[in-house]
């Protein structure tokens, strides 16, 4: 029969368990921050964001289950902790219509310059900053989904947990943040020729 | 020129995202593959629409600062 292992054994293997764990969050940190950098509104709020999601997810490591998604697992913490701290101050998005269909962006830039509907030339013509800001112009509730999906490679079933919505929200918020994005850009564009 | 959009075209718009997605079934896929083969013009707005995600990935991506990297190390709790 084997014998019970000892009170010195157990504190050793949750030692072993516990560095193992931060490890691999630590070795997550990268792919973390550039999502927190787009759900956050500032580069110093994501940085708070990603100390304090950290500092939770080593305090509350015994709750994350061994070969489940630990990057979503993270991420969770974080959206939840940015949503606590009440940096979700915009203001509800405003439901204008939408252009209707999804093409008015690319119709857009190649009207647009000088001509070439060459169709990985006219993305060229959006500036990096544009990018940027036409991004953070997203409001909170579809950017959260936006990023996930779109800069964090996260599943629609991923980023509904990550989130705690239904699929089915997930991809609807998707689809109208991905367009609000072109609107975004699409109004750059317009600003630029101006 | 003329632009001929027809239904064919409006089912394509819509397939266009949950097949950048990879996320219709391999029927549509077939469906969506066999219009963007005879539709010249669908078929640059998904290139376009691809390019432009590949763009804003590029666009937005931002490291993170060494500073930030060491005080999460720092986070860890130490060994008793």
């Amino acid at each position: 029969m084997a014998e019970a292992p000892s009170d010195a054994n157990r504190i050793a293997t949750g030692a072993r368990d516990r560095v193992r764990f931060e490890e691999e969050a630590l070795a997550l940190s990268d792919q973390v921050y550039r999502v927190a950098r787009h759900i956050a509104n500032s580069r110093e709020d994501a940085e708070e964001l990603v100390q304090e999601t950290y500092a939770r997810a080593f305090r509350s490591w015994r709750s994350y289950q061994p070969g489940t998604n630990l990057r979503a697992w993270l991420l969770r913490i974080l959206t939840n902790l940015n949503i606590d701290r009440g940096r979700r101050n915009q203001r509800a998005p405003q439901m204008q219509a939408l252009e209707a269909n999804d093409y008015f962006l690319y119709d857009k830039l190649a009207d647009s310059g000088d001509g070439t509907t060459d169709e990985d030339r006219v993305v060229e013509r959006l500036s990096q900053d544009d990018v940027v800001s036409a991004l953070s112009a997203v409001p909170h509730d579809f950017r959260d989904v936006l990023v996930l999906v779109d800069l964090g490679d996260f599943s629609y079933q991923d980023a509904a947990q990550i989130l705690d919505i239904p699929i089915g929200t997930v991809m609807s918020r998707l689809h109208r943040g991905r367009r609000i994005l072109k609107r975004e850009l699409a109004e750059s564009v317009a600003e630029g020729d101006s | 020129m003329t632009d001929i959009y027809d239904e064919g075209c409006a089912h394509c718009e819509e397939m266009m995202q949950p097949y950048l997605d990879h996320v219709l079934s391999d029927a549509e896929v077939r469906e969506a593959e066999r219009h963007l083969q005879e539709c010249d013009k669908c078929r640059r707005r998904y290139r376009f629409e691809e390019s432009l995600r590949r763009y804003v990935r590029l666009a937005v991506d931002e490291q993170m600062s060494p500073a930030l990297k060491e005080k999460l190390s720092a986070l860890r709790i130490p060994l008793d």
